[in-house]
């Protein structure tokens, strides 16, 4: 399945770099959302990939005793999922406040700094 | 005691400023002192260095580094330190008569005593890499100086361009030191001069040579660097006289003198010390008898001056050596108390134009009696010190078999011009008719007569007993510069032989060249603007180029729109990296073997990839966000298929709250216009198709690789026995990188006061906008 993710990474990717080269500044965001989900999926990819076996400890054991999916990807995935979220919040309405000021979404006609 | 008779003047120039407070106006006289203290000191040691000896002073400084604070004080370096501690004396006393009231006075201090110490740092170091800081430190204070004045833009400019030209040749002096230091094996003076053979014979030998000569030939003004000096006349007069005369142009010489005994003798050294030394020499005494202004034309006599000083190097030989340091002592005397004379009829007129001057005698009669001792021995003229010199450098000159005659004649020539000069300086402002000034002159305070009548009387004295100051201290130096101990005696009277003869010609021609200026001057400066083709011209061509290069490429590189930063940094990393890949590998990164897919799991990697393919080409704003929530959606399937059920719960939950907040915020705006042009889109899917494929590329290439065991069992073992939790990502996040999910908390916690404030004071400016 790994080959395949690589492929739906790459296709994030490239969909994410698109949308931030937009001069609207909402395509922009929307291409930064993009983008997160595509690193987390490819760290979550190279990280390797299991099946059927969350890293979740059963119950009257103190240690896996069966092959588990790797944690420690997961919980910086979880970091970066959560972070993303700030930082969508703090940009949407930092554009809701630009189209305010500027009446406009185009980055062109954001050439001012006293507005 | 070395090291502190050097730092000393750093001392003093940290305390002056708060000296002065208390002291006020008699500040000057008390931090010559320190210059006074060092004189002594240094005077000390010439019986011993005049019976032979060098003296060798060692500290360590960075061990481990091999560097050393040493100090070498042999006949050289004693005759710089005795020069610019002497001069140091009065150009501080002079300084606070000249600049009295002055509201900057404190900062000439500072300045003045800084660069007093710097310089002798770069005249007594033993080691080259000290010799090199001391050398661009003195070329720093030297451009503070400059500027002192520095609300003045002219003034700014003329000291930019002394540091620039000064700098400039410095780095080339810092690859030629490096270079020598690593074939002799030691940066230490001592250790190089007795390697001269090594250098000589070496393969380097022309790169090191012109590498050392362009530091040597841009700080002492020589052609074609020549230009920066006379525009260093922008400093205050007390500067021009110490920095610009007397001590720190006469670095280059000092350096050149140093090494003769390691890379002189060479054909190459004779020819282009030579050839340049003569250049200069007739070029600076050319434009002095061009020029009006009574600075100006000091400092062109002072090109001409490290002219015949280079000249007088690159001839090698026991009396060139001779001729060189007594000129350059000479030099010091007359030219320090010739520009002291001349600050002090600045100060008293209030103009330095030889045209506006006349008759100053009657009302500055001391200054003029110290001027035209000054003066005599400018023009070469007995009994004073610089007739000595004179005679010396054209024995010296008459001696070089072969081209000695023509630089002879290029001397016989230049001196003729030179007494002209002395003429004019002299001459000129103090006789004839008194003229209207700017201000009434009066003589100048004690403070501003002390150091050139000093200086002045001093030419007088070493010129009647000429062996005072040549059988001792003259001779070690010459001893240095040549590298075998000469033992020539200085005499003021050698019979009629034919230096005198030529002397006497020069004077005549010298006399009849001052009479013919005013006419001479304007048939030199007439219909030919030299000036637009010098080496000056070449340097705002090029300064003004290179300022054009930094606006254009500011303009293009700086071009504030964010996707041409993002294109560039874009296309960068797909060159670089695909590049790096496909050397490396090839096609080999391509994945083989089985694969292991179900039908689910490609149904919903298809999802993905249409989804985000609609985001992007999606007109309606509703429709993109509900395309990019349809890709969070599957994404968090993806995790929950592959045994990542937090990442999947964690995934849902914020997809949700995103695809609310964008509806939300942007339900109000209109549709997405058509921004760019079809060839834009064009591009920018093809950057993204790039680097989305190289993306894929390198994820191919890593699949399986797994360089490093990972630490991921430890925390699989740890989770429950350690910190009692069954889900080991949530253990991981609060308990083993507890301080991690803190920082997260405190990024989230920003985020939400950025938001809140923006919240809040929405409607202000809005309202202030027409």
């Amino acid at each position: 399945m790994e080959p395949v993710l690589a492929l739906v990474v790459g296709g994030l990717y490239a969909a994410a770099i698109y949308m931030i080269l937009r001069r609207s500044i909402v395509k922009l965001v929307i291409g930064l959302l993009l983008l997160s989900n595509a690193a987390n999926l490819l760290i979550f990819t190279v990280s390797g990939l299991t099946r059927e076996a969350p890293p979740l400890i059963s119950a009257g054991l103190d240690a896996p005793v069966t092959p588990m999916a790797d944690p420690l990807p997961q919980a910086l995935i979880l970091t970066a999922i959560v972070i993303s979220f700030g930082v969508l919040a703090f940009a949407v309405v930092l554009i809701n406040r630009a189209w305010h000021v500027v009446q406009a979404e185009d980055m062109d006609q954001m050439t001012g700094t006293d507005t | 005691m070395m090291l502190t008779a050097v730092l000393s003047g750093f001392v003093l120039a940290a305390l002056a400023p708060w000296l002065f407070r208390g002291l006020g106006a008699r500040t000057g006289w008390v931090l010559a002192l320190l210059p006074a203290a060092l004189l002594a000191w240094f005077a000390s040691f010439v019986p011993s260095v005049a019976g032979g000896e060098v003296h060798v002073l060692q500290h360590a400084w960075v061990p481990s580094l091999g560097l050393q604070l040493s100090f070498l004080v042999d006949g050289l370096s004693l005759l710089f330190a005795l020069l610019i501690s002497l001069i140091g004396t009065f150009i501080v006393i002079y300084g606070g008569g000249y600049l009295a009231g002055h509201r900057d006075l404190p900062r000439f201090y500072v300045l003045i005593l800084s660069f007093m110490a710097s310089m002798l740092g770069l005249v007594l170091s033993n080691n080259l890499i000290t010799l090199f800081v001391f050398w661009e430190l003195t070329s720093i204070t030297s451009y503070l100086l400059i500027g002192f004045n520095h609300e003045d833009k002219e003034a700014r400019r003329c000291a930019l361009q002394g540091l620039l030209v000064t700098v400039t040749g410095g780095l080339a002096l810092l690859v030629g030191l490096v270079m020598m230091g690593l074939i002799a094996g030691s940066f230490e003076l001592s250790e190089i001069l007795a390697s001269g053979e090594l250098f000589r014979d070496h393969a380097l030998y022309m790169p090191i040579l012109l590498l050392v000569l362009a530091g040597a030939f841009t700080k002492s003004a020589q052609v074609p660097f020549h230009f920066w000096l006379p525009n260093a006349m922008a400093a205050p007069t007390p500067v021009s006289a110490y920095l610009h005369s007397a001590t720190m142009v006469k670095a280059g010489v000092y350096l050149m003198a140093r090494l003769n005994p390691t890379m002189g003798g060479t054909e190459a050294w004779f020819l282009i010390l030579g050839l340049v030394g003569a250049l200069t020499m007739l070029t600076g005494v050319w434009m002095a008898y061009r020029s009006t202004g009574i600075k100006r034309v000091l400092a062109y006599s002072t090109v001409m001056a490290l002219g015949t000083l280079t000249m007088l190097i690159g001839m090698g030989g026991e009396k060139a050596a001779m001729a060189a340091v007594t000129f350059l002592l000479a030099h010091a005397l007359y030219k320090g108390a010739l520009f002291m004379v001349a600050g002090a009829i600045d100060h008293e007129t209030g103009t330095k134009d030889l045209e506006q001057l006349g008759g100053l005698r009657r009302k500055m009669p001391v200054t003029a009696v110290v001027a035209v001792v000054a003066g005599l021995s400018l023009a070469g003229l007995p009994p004073l010190f610089g007739f000595v010199a004179k005679e010396l450098l054209l024995e010296a000159v008459l001696a070089r078999p072969g081209p000695g005659w023509i630089l002879a004649g290029l001397v016989v020539l230049s001196s003729m011009l030179v007494v002209a000069v002395a003429a004019i300086v002299v001459l000129k402002p103090f006789f004839g008719a008194l003229r209207e000034t700017p201000r009434h002159p009066h003589e100048a305070p004690p403070s501003m007569l002390l150091g050139p009548a000093i200086l002045a009387s001093l030419g007088l004295g070493f010129g009647l007993l000429p062996w005072l100051a040549g059988q001792g201290l003259l001779a070690a130096a010459a001893s240095a510069v040549y590298g075998h101990p000469v033992n020539i005696s200085l005499s003021l009277w050698h019979g009629v032989n034919l230096p005198l003869i030529l002397s006497a010609l020069i004077l005549i021609a010298g006399i009849l060249l001052y009479f013919k200026w005013p006419r001479l001057r304007d048939w030199f400066n007439g219909p030919v603007a030299l000036d637009q083709y010098g080496p000056e011209a070449l340097y705002y061509r090029f300064t003004g180029a290179l300022s054009n290069f930094a606006g254009w490429q500011t303009r293009v590189l700086q071009n504030g729109y964010m996707r041409n930063y993002l294109l560039t940094i874009l296309l960068t990393t797909v060159a670089v990296v695909g590049y790096t890949l496909f050397s490396r590998l090839g096609w080999g990164w391509l994945p083989s073997g089985e694969l292991d897919v179900r039908f689910y799991e490609l149904v919903v990697a298809g999802g993905i990839i249409v989804a985000a393919v609609g985001a992007a080409v999606m007109r309606s704003k509703l429709a993109a966000v509900a395309a990019m929530g349809v890709v969070g959606f599957a994404v968090a399937l993806i995790y929950v298929l592959f045994s990542a059920p937090d990442l999947g719960i964690t995934q849902v939950l914020v997809e949700t709250l995103t695809v609310i907040l964008l509806v939300l915020a942007l339900f109000k705006l209109p549709n997405f216009s058509r921004l760019s042009s079809r060839m834009s889109r064009l591009r920018d899917v093809t950057v993204g198709v790039a680097f989305g494929g190289l993306m894929a590329a390198l994820m191919f290439s890593t699949l399986g690789v797994q360089f490093e065991p990972s630490i991921s069992a430890w925390f699989l073992e740890s989770a429950y026995t350690e910190a009692q939790g069954r889900n080991v990502v949530n253990v991981i996040l609060v308990d083993f990188r507890a301080l991690d999910t803190l920082g997260e908390i405190y990024v989230l916690a920003l985020a939400a006061i950025g938001v809140y404030a923006m919240m809040k004071f929405r409607s202000q400016p809005a309202e202030g906008r027409s």
